[in-house]
């Protein structure tokens, strides 16, 4: 049944139907309601709740139950997830799955409560220390954010890694309504988890590999699974992107925004076309390359100064010239301001 | 030589056969170190050095407690890094400082089980501070075996928190001073201030008596564990010959003599370990707790497609905080949900809405979503004057603002906009509560624009309002707002009575 749920909320009936039975976190604005649904639900499901004393002690409690092989999540924002990095490289590095919730807001710094996109370097690029990807994705509704969560905790146990789900205040403030049917989660066997049992007695759970060769070896296979991730799990979705000249590119909230900004490109004969990242790492290069093939143009939109702009670049590698129009510090651009943005230049150069 | 060496040099002598063994190794380590790269035979612990004493009590007792297959070991950073070559148990190797946050989490997972949190002075005392002060202070389930021998081991000798008053480090080259660095830590003080610890002891390994002693506190400390567990925390001054630059020997005086009297040794907190009090909510079934019972015929029944007027309606709902904007937007996302819209709500959230104005968007559509963002709404319903003054600009060509006054302020512009005042916070009033002014608007958005129906509203309302006489204000409120614009105004007018000035 259809029932309005309100984005931060859905992560937590996401998590609960994918299994998920334990949540460590802190409160931070605006990802609270994630925390205090959290604390609602999960014990009446027979999970743990947890506020920790700090992120950092948070992501580690994270660790801790990931060891012993439960399906395990936190979620913050922004300067909660600075003070994460360092668990995360950890989990990472000792092939840990879980799943963090990041709500983006304004920064750097305290910055301020409202929706930025200026984690991605952060969350997509790595943001703790050595060489470790999160999978990252990037829900725009209240019912993704319900789906990608139980999506990130699935692919976060298939490559014993990290999964981030990224997305802005407005996404985790917004109400809509939600569809959730039950299901019976299916959490794959942990012959590695430390259960403190005589099965698992002989089971290490770690990240220090002190012979440079054997630490090579460990960086070498997580490469090979992170090349496996590569291949198999880049998600995006298009929206009148066929005959496109004009190729917009959004994720998150802004995908909602520059959808209005196409069908508005549209009714005046401008021939616009959506391409909406789901998952941001990895990315999905490819099939931008292949919608953007008739395009003549390609405009990306942030809430940031210009982060995954890099990887649009980087995909389209000079084949199509690359835009940009960016708004921070909590403004998000309105369906006109885009859209005077790309028609005027279409007039222009027309 | 060091209690390990000796161990080794036990084994391989019980190998060779040619002297009695006196005193076995305990099964609980491995008999050949192969998670160590080079000599498996012998720990990478210095001769002297405390931590094999530790290990060996450690194990000894989970040998002597039968635990072996109930234990997880959370070894940390510093020079028990490597306890997980040594202990044949569920290992877990942590960040600095997080032993005890890594603990939680797996003591929670695993209840019933042995969860042990081994860390030293810099880990627990310094980094992971708060880590050690919150777990005791939870009482959590572990049991924290704390390795004082003030200094840093590993990297090479730099300045602990414990580090003694005058003591020489490589980065107190003058010696800890007071006026710099502050004084040593004392952690078992420090966290017997705290009402969850179940046992919080101080021993020294400076003599055979006191190593005993330290025997009897870590197995008190796995019994508890054992027994059901609480927050058990011994503390073990240890000495650490190498980086002090003594002999095995000096350096076991050197705990008695400089590190007791600065750490006294005691049992600062023995109690009956137990629960602490307050228990969870009765476990339901996951369609339950999240409201997704199965479908029934009765769900169809609740969405009742109605034929709307427009394609998407967008209304903005803006008022002071405790007027019942947010609120307002959402009985209208609910009722446009019930007639088989697609909806979105975003409101204004955090310091904006205590410091006391708050907003919302509306977006009721037969389409897909876009952006739930309205910059242009079709509707205004503004609360208050500042709303109105604010946000009328934005209002679409055309678009219709309901003001909850009985006419427009002085000095206002009005916009290219039908504008309907309608007194709604005094029409509450008289109905008995000035918080259903927010009804008395949308009685008059419903009448006004016929955008979704009346019937719908009521449901809603009888639905989400769960105080009889809450709900019959409401239903007053709703028809006082519809009568009122029903009567006085004049439907299809470019102007109202008492309001529009243009």
């Amino acid at each position: 049944m259809r029932q309005l749920c309100k984005g931060n909320v859905a992560v937590i009936k996401g998590a609960i139907l994918a299994g998920c039975r334990a949540y460590y976190g802190y409160p931070i604005t605006p990802a609270s309601e994630i925390a205090e649904s959290a604390a609602l639900l999960l014990p009446q499901v027979g999970g743990t709740f947890l506020q920790a004393e700090s992120e950092v002690a948070a992501i580690n409690m994270v660790y801790g139950a990931s060891a012993a092989g439960v399906r395990v999540m936190s979620g913050s924002s922004g300067p909660g997830l600075s003070l994460m990095q360092e668990g995360i490289s950890y989990l990472a590095g000792a092939e840990l799955p879980c799943v963090i919730v990041d709500v983006m807001r304004g920064g750097p710094g305290l910055g301020n409560i409202a929706p930025e996109q200026g984690d991605y370097f952060a969350m997509v690029k790595g943001g703790g220390h050595g060489n470790y990807r999160n999978i990252v994705v990037a829900p725009a509704s209240v019912q993704e954010l319900a789906e990608l969560t139980m999506l990130a905790f699935e692919l976060a146990d298939k490559y014993r890694n990290p999964a981030v789900v990224l997305c802005d205040g407005f996404v985790g403030q917004m109400v809509e309504p939600v569809d959730l049917e039950e299901r019976e989660a299916v959490v794959p066997e942990k012959p590695w988890a430390v259960e403190g049992t005589a099965a698992t007695r002989k089971n290490l759970v770690t990240s220090i590999y002190l012979e440079s060769d054997e630490l090579e070896g460990h960086q070498r296979q997580m490469e090979a699974k992170y090349a496996l991730a590569a291949r198999e799990e880049p998600r995006h979705e298009l929206y009148q992107a066929e005959d496109a000249e004009v190729l917009l590119v959004g994720y998150g909230i802004v995908s909602r925004v520059l959808r209005s900004a196409v069908e508005k490109a549209r009714q005046e004969g401008l021939r616009a076309g959506l391409f909406r990242p789901i998952t941001l790492w990895p990315f999905p290069g490819r099939a931008l390359v292949a919608a953007a093939a008739r395009a003549k143009r390609v405009l990306v939109v942030e809430l940031s100064n210009g982060q995954m702009l890099e990887d649009v670049r980087l995909a389209l590698d000079g084949r199509v010239p690359v835009e940009f129009y960016s708004r921070v510090g909590g403004n998000v651009p309105t369906t006109e301001e885009v859209h005077t943005r790309f028609a005027s230049r279409v007039q222009a150069a027309a | 030589m060091s209690e390990e060496s000796m161990v080794a040099v036990a084994e391989i002598g019980a190998a060779q056969d040619d002297f009695e063994l006196l005193h076995a190794k305990s099964p609980v380590f491995y008999p050949v170190y192969e998670r160590k790269s080079q000599l498996k035979q012998q720990t990478h612990y210095c001769p002297g050095c405390g931590h094999g004493i530790v290990h060996k009590l450690v194990a000894e007792a989970i040998e002597d407690l039968s635990l072996q297959d109930r234990t997880i070991l959370v070894s940390p950073v510093g020079c028990a890094v490597f306890a997980y070559y040594y202990f044949d148990v569920g290992n877990v190797q942590v960040a600095h400082g997080r032993a005890p946050a890594a603990a939680t989490g797996l003591a929670r997972a695993c209840p019933g089980r042995v969860v042990i949190s081994y860390q030293g002075d810099g880990d627990l005392a310094a980094i992971g501070t708060a880590e050690i002060v919150h777990a005791a202070n939870r009482g959590e389930k572990i049991c924290v075996i704390f390795v004082n021998n003030a200094i840093y081991g590993m990297t090479g000798g730099q300045m602990a928190p414990t580090t003694l008053v005058g003591q020489k480090s490589t980065t107190s080259p003058w010696g800890r001073r007071p006026a710099n660095e502050g004084y040593p830590i004392r952690m078992c003080e420090l966290l017997a201030t705290l009402e969850a610890p179940a046992y919080i002891e101080r021993v020294a390994l400076c003599d055979n008596k006191n190593i005993m002693k330290a025997r009897r506190a870590i197995r008190k400390a796995l019994e508890i564990q054992r027994d059901g567990g609480g927050f058990a925390f011994v503390e073990v001054l240890s000495p650490c010959p190498t980086i002090w630059g003594l002999d095995a020997v000096a350096a076991r005086n050197w705990v008695a003599e400089k590190m007791v009297p600065a750490f006294p040794l005691n049992v600062f907190r023995d109690r009956k370990p137990g629960p602490l009090p307050g228990g969870g909510p009765e476990p339901r079934s996951v369609a339950e707790v999240l409201e997704i019972e199965a479908r029934t015929a009765d769900d169809s029944s609740k969405i009742q497609h109605a034929s709307h007027s427009f394609q998407t309606l967008t209304v903005k709902v803006a008022g002071s905080g405790g007027q019942g904007a947010l609120l307002l937007g959402q009985l209208l996302t609910e009722m446009g949900l019930r007639e088989g819209l697609e909806v979105s709500w975003l409101p204004s959230y955090g310091p904006e809405m205590r410091s006391g104005s708050a907003h919302c968007h509306v977006c009721l559509s037969k389409e897909r979503i876009g952006s739930p963002l309205i910059s242009h709404p079709d509707v205004l319903i503004a609360m208050n004057e500042i709303s109105l003054r604010k946000f009328s600009p934005q209002v679409a060509p055309h678009g219709l603002i309901l003001y909850n006054h009985e006419q427009l302020p002085e000095h206002f512009a009005p916009p290219e906009a039908r504008i309907v005042c309608i007194p709604a916070s005094e029409i509450a009033d008289k109905l008995g509560s000035t918080k259903a002014a927010n009804m008395v608007l949308l009685g008059a958005l419903l009448e006004e624009t016929g955008c979704l129906g009346a019937d719908t509203a009521l449901r809603v309302l009888d639905e989400k309002v769960k105080k009889i006489e809450l709900r019959n204000t409401n239903r007053e409120a709703l028809e006082a707002g519809r009568q009122f614009v029903d009567k006085e105004v004049w439907t299809g007018a470019e102007t109202q009575p008492d309001g529009f000035a243009g």
